[in-house]
């Protein structure tokens, strides 16, 4: 289970954490501003500039999360041609691949423990609630532990189904992965609670002589 | 509390994983991922507001860029793409799935189920999903809808899985249906 950030410690991996959300957010804006094809284009190639000043494995990874959208964008640009728009087409899948390229780009140059870090920043209003504000980040770190063990449950399931039976297991097998996983729930809860709960820790009491 | 909280952790590893199930084609060749039956799962054994939170875990985590969507997507330009409306749409899918099974107390707990992941993660999902892709793509709502229409029948199935499902887990673990406990 990895996360999809490239490792390295380019330009782009320096930059703060919120400064590369906010610009995000500012180009999503911006794009969707824009309807003429000529500046679309030129949006596109300045991102497409972003992802080659890192190197050839950024430039494949891109076009990899581009893969899924283009077969969209292809259909509704052929189909805007065939009802006599093709402008319309090309800005439209200009704007679409622009902003996917972006918002992927900032997923591959931010590692994940400034993430995790961002998260827990953005939850500190949850203290206000009688939450603590770790519980966003503790949940995603449960989360990322318990893929690879329901995973690999589920392959085991798998096996031992197929040396009952020739059919396919099909989603037959779920049930068992989701009763394991209401026993798992158990446990976790009494290890969360051994070490002290969910709740926020109350201010230490001070004791003692210094 | 921690009990609940593990839960709703535990079933957002669980639709992360079901997104790893390769995708069955069905008759039409269309693809049917498992993924948006744990969905469906989630609001109707957590119930409403659990349900949409284990979801919401999910979504933070495709937003941190782990590929957990089927396909091995994720990341933000999943958030930027023409079927953002069917990743959002998860959130209000597994609540109105899950407050249906609270709702309807007098039936069968797998009917119950059923029902509610059909409305909420059939009629629901392609409502917030057709919005999506008239938001990105410039189309009205017919043709929107008509781009998503050959996934209804795998959808289909997928409800009365979930609702076998669940009634298995209400055999098995009747104190882990928090749709249908208190």
């Amino acid at each position: 289970m990895l996360s999809l950030a490239l490792p390295g410690t380019s330009w782009a991996h320096r930059l703060p954490v919120g400064l590369k959300f906010g610009a995000l957010a500012a180009a999503m804006l911006g794009l969707t501003w824009l309807t003429a094809p000529l500046p679309l284009a030129a949006a596109l190639g300045a991102t497409a500039g972003l992802y080659v000043s890192l190197g050839r494995r950024a430039v494949a990874e891109g076009a990899r999360a581009l893969r899924p959208v283009l077969w969209i964008v292809a259909f509704i640009a052929s189909w805007q041609v065939w009802e006599g728009a093709p402008l319309l087409g090309l800005t439209l899948g200009l704007r679409i691949c622009t902003m996917v390229a972006l918002a992927t780009f900032v997923t591959l140059v931010t590692p994940l423990p400034d993430l995790i870090a961002l998260i827990e920043r953005l939850a500190r209003p949850l203290a206000r609630f009688g939450l603590s504000p770790r519980l966003p980040a503790l949940a995603v770190a449960l989360v990322l532990r318990f893929i690879p063990v329901l995973r690999g449950r589920m392959e085991l399931l798998a096996l031992s189904w197929r040396a009952r039976s020739r059919r396919r297991p099909g989603p037959r097998l779920i049930a068992p992965l989701a009763l394991s996983l209401l026993d798992d729930s158990d446990h976790l809860a009494d290890a969360l609670r051994a070490r002290g709960g969910l709740a926020p820790r109350p201010a230490q009491p001070t004791q003692g002589r210094d | 509390m921690e009990r609940n909280f593990t839960l709703v952790v535990l079933f957002a590893a669980l639709i992360a994983v079901l997104g790893l199930v390769p995708p069955i084609p069905l008759a039409s060749g269309v693809p049917v991922s498992a993924q948006s039956l744990g969905v469906m799962l989630a609001g109707a054994v957590l119930g409403s507001v659990r349900g949409a939170l284990a979801v919401l875990v999910v979504e933070i985590i495709v937003a941190l860029g782990l590929p957990v969507l089927a396909g091995g997507r994720g990341g933000l330009g999943v958030f930027a793409g023409p079927t953002v409306g069917f990743l959002v749409g998860w959130l209000p899918a597994a609540f109105v799935t899950g407050l249906i099974v609270e709702k309807l107390r007098g039936l069968h707990i797998g009917i119950a189920a059923g029902l509610g992941a059909a409305l909420g993660g059939i009629v629901v999902l392609y409502a917030c999903g057709t919005l999506g892709l008239m938001a990105v793509l410039g189309k009205g709502p017919v043709e929107a809808l008509m781009l998503s229409l050959p996934f209804v029948p795998g959808d289909l199935i997928k409800a009365a899985i979930a609702g076998w499902l669940t009634a298995t887990i209400a055999r098995y673990r009747p104190g882990a249906l928090l749709s249908r406990t208190r």
